[in-house]
């Protein structure tokens, strides 16, 4: 097996893995804004660069390991060339989240007009949790001074689920990647008659037009906040919610799902990375399908029909109506004159608990449900 | 599913069929359109030419209802060009004489004449089948929602075995649930014949071990009511008290009319759910549950994992969990039912009691789940079943089946199929769907989706409301005109109350599994005069 040094430790790799595969499977960090694990290589960002004893800096993302290569993933002159391509990134839109620094130049006239947009002019709703954001904090990565000759454009909000603001995208591509080679849906691709790289919709010129499937991949993989869930838009902050992970409630895949709860309350769902089965992904219901609980439509209390209309009760007396009931028909018709559904969709121990009361309690064995559709 | 979706990303050949996997399990989708994209080939039997079937090699444009037609002819024609797994079938099975002699009666011409796809292609999709090993076959209630639906779900296991694709990674046969914990729900025996862990309630040795665990004197021997059965039997009064918790049954069956009817027939009906909705209209009682979320527990997906739920807000009002309302009832029968948490109730009767579940412990299922059978706690899970060709019953049996047609099929009065199923923005009767922001505004109606040919023949545009009637019923929807849909075919779902497809499904049942003929029955449709809604 060949191997190479990466901070002077002698490492074994796979022919065709690329340094930051190897990197990311010894748990060195390199910071990357365009790499989206799982999906091809794109190089754009060009932050992820580390420096190699003979090539100088090379970016770690799309280098293929070679036999006797000396890396080295830090040091001033890493960490000068990083901050220099992340300081490109910032000045390339509206990302004056404040962290300016001291600059005579300040905020380009770009940026200070991007910020006048139409509902741009609002702090950055990922404020906190954004990549960008963290590294231009960890390098101290300073604004301005770049060329921004792209179109203005005011955020498209013209559909239920995805806010996409282009004067915070970065032109990762991430979001390309997702819905092209993980959900494979091909809805949006980067375009460049925007004057540089952004991602937009293949078909039409809004996201309803085109094919794509509000499945929300796009959201997870945006790096900053140029792609929105605009149900979650600003009502939480990274360090306000605890993150729940739970299984999604729709189909027979199981997707694990993290919950965003803040206050006792689900403000987001994203999916986990990594975790079976769904490794990260969800679709439309799995991600959006969430608040029905909150529906003030809820059953909130037990009722009886009586005189035809519904009278809300106590536990107490639901309950012991329900079983006086029960007990008069079982001991006139037998227990076979009780049948009951289990729900497909409720917990196992519901499920549980439910056939075991028909058989053991009520000594029947009419218990079903939608098994079979 | 015999198999695991970690497996689709690697799986070099899928034949999917009745299977709409991109709207119905978008995510299992995904891994599918990953692996054709790295090269694997992909065989996609449905009537329709869904999303998946442009990533398809081959799409099997079968006519509603064929399918075994086309499993036969498929297997004709391994035999007779001698394609099949040899060695497998000799090793593994056993009745492939039965099996030989009746799909000879499907030369490729037969079964193209059923199917309506041309022989050539079927001796074609033959030969690919036979050309990679192992083979992955998916599919969903295309497959078991018809009058054949048993023998449809034979035909595809005669077919894996036949090519050999069962007990390997990769391969096997691989029903997609419908439903987050319908696999749950039949583990847990929430089935009239079986306990816990799929023992008999007729085997007097499960009887005796359950009736010791759960401290009770006797437990009843005979198999019990399915739910076609249960609803039939509210009306001839043979069942007087029908309890229905988290389902809308009167939204969900086929023949709205006839199952309201059997409804109002019912003496005393307990309902408990999260909402009021169609069904709750005949309750004697609702009991008000708390929902997903709201409570702690697992759910079994298709892959028979098992995996973890977690309370993130509180129920409303006096909600609670089902599993507690089950409890306190079983309080007034005078028995005291121990545990008083899911965790409780998994870990100390459901684990102990099924032998397939006995590793599962929720310690271990804090992050992954775990796949059954996980009989002890240091086993890691089964992936896939039959590894090596090892079936539960020691020899995989081929059961040859003969096609049937669907029990209604079009004549002069209802000359269009109508098929059924499930839509991506919405889950089956919206009552949880229709209540989260947006899912309503990316689909806020239900359509009837017909052919671009039937509607050019008949002057409907797309858009333009029809009627469409079936001997059962009759509803005012838009029609969708597309290329999905072949002529003659109308494709609606059950979404919408007041033009749900089940207003006009067949209720006719498989004779095995009482499945009800969703996919296939014979409707009419007429443009409508005037833009008015309503029946």
């Amino acid at each position: 097996m060949p191997f190479l040094s990466i901070n002077t430790h002698r490492t074994f790799f796979e022919p065709g893995q690329t340094i930051l595969e190897i990197c990311d499977a010894l748990s060195i960090r390199i910071p990357t804004l365009c790499h989206l694990k799982g999906t091809s290589a794109s190089g754009v960002c060009g932050v992820c660069l580390v420096a190699e004893k003979e090539r100088g800096m090379i970016r770690a993302c799309d280098a293929a390991a070679r036999e006797g290569m000396d890396i080295r993933t830090d040091g001033f002159d890493v960490r000068a060339a990083r901050k220099k391509a992340i300081e490109a990134l910032v000045a390339t839109g509206n990302h004056n989240c404040g962290v300016s620094g001291g600059m005579t130049s300040g905020f380009t006239d770009f940026q200070m007009d991007a910020g006048r947009m139409e509902s741009s002019f609002d702090l950055c709703p990922v404020w906190g949790d954004c990549r960008l954001q963290d590294l231009v904090y960890e390098y101290q990565a300073q604004a301005g001074g770049f060329d921004t000759a792209w179109k203005k454009e005011v955020p498209d909000v013209g559909n239920p689920m995805i806010v996409r603001d282009f004067s915070r995208c970065i032109g990762c591509g991430r979001c390309v990647k997702a819905c092209n080679e993980i959900q494979v849906n091909r809805a949006i691709d980067m375009d460049k008659s925007w004057g540089r790289d952004v991602a937009t919709t293949v078909k039409g010129s809004s996201l309803t037009d085109s094919d794509c499937v509000f499945c929300g991949e796009c959201i997870q993989a945006c790096p900053v906040g140029a792609l929105v869930d605009k149900k979650a838009k600003n009502l939480w902050r990274p360090w306000e919610v605890e993150k729940v992970r739970t299984t999604c409630p729709y189909c027979g895949v199981g997707c694990q799902q993290e919950l965003h709860v803040k206050d006792g309350k689900i403000v987001k769902v994203a999916g986990v990375e990594d975790a079976a089965p769904n490794k990260g992904r969800l679709c439309v219901k799995g991600r959006f399908g969430y608040d029905f609980i909150y529906s003030d439509e809820r059953i909130k209390m037990p009722v009886i029909r009586e005189n035809g209309e519904f009278r809300e009760v106590s536990w107490e007396q639901a309950l012991d109506y329900t079983a006086d009931r029960l007990k008069q028909i079982i001991k006139a018709s037998g227990p076979d004159a009780v049948a009951g559904v289990s729900c497909a969709r409720s917990i196992n121990e519901d499920s549980y608990q439910m056939q075991k009361l028909f058989r053991a309690v009520f000594k029947t064995n009419n218990i079903d449900h939608c098994a079979r559709t | 599913m015999t198999n695991s979706f970690g497996e689709f990303g690697q799986a070099k050949m899928f034949f999917v069929i009745g299977s709409n996997m991109t709207e119905a399990h978008p995510v299992a989708a995904t891994f599918v359109k990953n692996a054709v994209e790295k090269g694997a080939s992909l065989i996609v039997a449905d009537p329709r030419r869904h999303k998946l079937a442009a990533f398809a090699d081959i799409h099997l444009g079968l006519a509603v209802g064929s399918d075994i037609a086309l499993l036969n002819g498929l297997m004709h024609v391994l035999i007779k060009e001698e394609l099949y797994d040899k060695s497998f079938v000799e090793n593994h099975t056993e009745d492939f004489q039965k099996l030989r002699t009746l799909v000879e009666k499907y030369p490729p011409e037969r079964a193209g004449a059923i199917s309506g796809i041309e022989p050539e292609l079927i001796v074609e999709t033959a030969r690919r089948l036979a050309r990679v090993k192992p083979v992955m076959i998916c599919y969903t209630l295309g497959i078991t929602e018809h009058t054949c639906g048993r023998n449809n779900v034979v035909s595809v296991a005669n077919l894996q075995m036949l090519l050999g694709n069962m007990g390997v990674a990769c391969g096997g046969v691989n029903p997609l649930r419908g439903q987050n914990n319908v696999q749950g729900a039949c583990d847990m025996g929430a089935l009239p014949n079986v306990y816990p862990g799929y023992q008999a309630v007729t085997d007097p040795k499960a009887r005796e071990k359950f009736q010791a665990f759960w401290g009770v004197d006797s437990l009843p021997q005979e198999i019990g009511l399915m739910i076609p059965e249960m609803m039939e039997g509210l009306e001839e009064k043979k069942v007087r008290a029908f309890y229905i918790f988290g389902e809308n049954l009167a939204n969900t069956e086929p023949d709205i009319a006839k199952v309201e009817k059997e409804l109002a027939a019912a003496e005393f009906l307990i309902c408990q759910d999260i909402f009021f909705n169609e069904t709750t209209r005949f309750a004697d009682v609702v009991f008000p549950a708390a929902a997903w979320s709201e409570n702690d527990g697992t759910f079994t997906n298709s892959e028979r994992r098992v995996s973890r739920v977690r309370t993130a807000s509180l129920p409303p009002g006096e909600a609670r969990p089902n599993w507690w309302i089950f409890r306190e009832i079983a309080r007034r029968f005078g028995q005291e039912w121990e545990f008083a948490s899911a965790r409780e109730i998994w870990d100390n009767e459901i684990s102990v009691l099924a032998p397939n579940l006995g590793g599962i412990k929720y310690g271990r299922i804090e992050g992954d789940g775990l796949q059954w059978p996980c009989p002890s706690t240091d086993h890691p899970g089964t992936g896939f079943l039959h590894n090596g060709g090892a079936f539960a019953r020691g020899k995989g049996q081929f059961l040859p089946v003969d096609w049937t047609p669907p029990a209604e099929v079009p004549d002069a009065d209802y000359p269009f199929v109508l098929s059924t199923g499930r839509r991506l923005y919405h889950y089956h009767t919206r009552t949880q769907t229709g209540r989260c922001e947006g899912l309503n505004d990316l689909l806020s109606e239900e359509t009837a989706d017909i052919s671009p040919r039937d509607a050019a023949r008949m002057s409907i545009a797309d858009g333009e409301y029809i009627r469409v009637s079936s001997r059962r019923g009759k509803v005012t929807v838009r029609a969708r005109v597309t290329e999905e849909v072949p002529e003659g075919l109308v494709w609606m779902a059950f979404h919408f109350r007041e033009n749900n497809a089940n207003w006009l499904a067949n209720p006719a049942f498989d004779p095995v599994t009482l499945t009800a003929e969703y996919k296939a029955c014979a409707v009419n449709i007429e443009k409508q005069v005037c833009e008015c809604q309503g029946n």
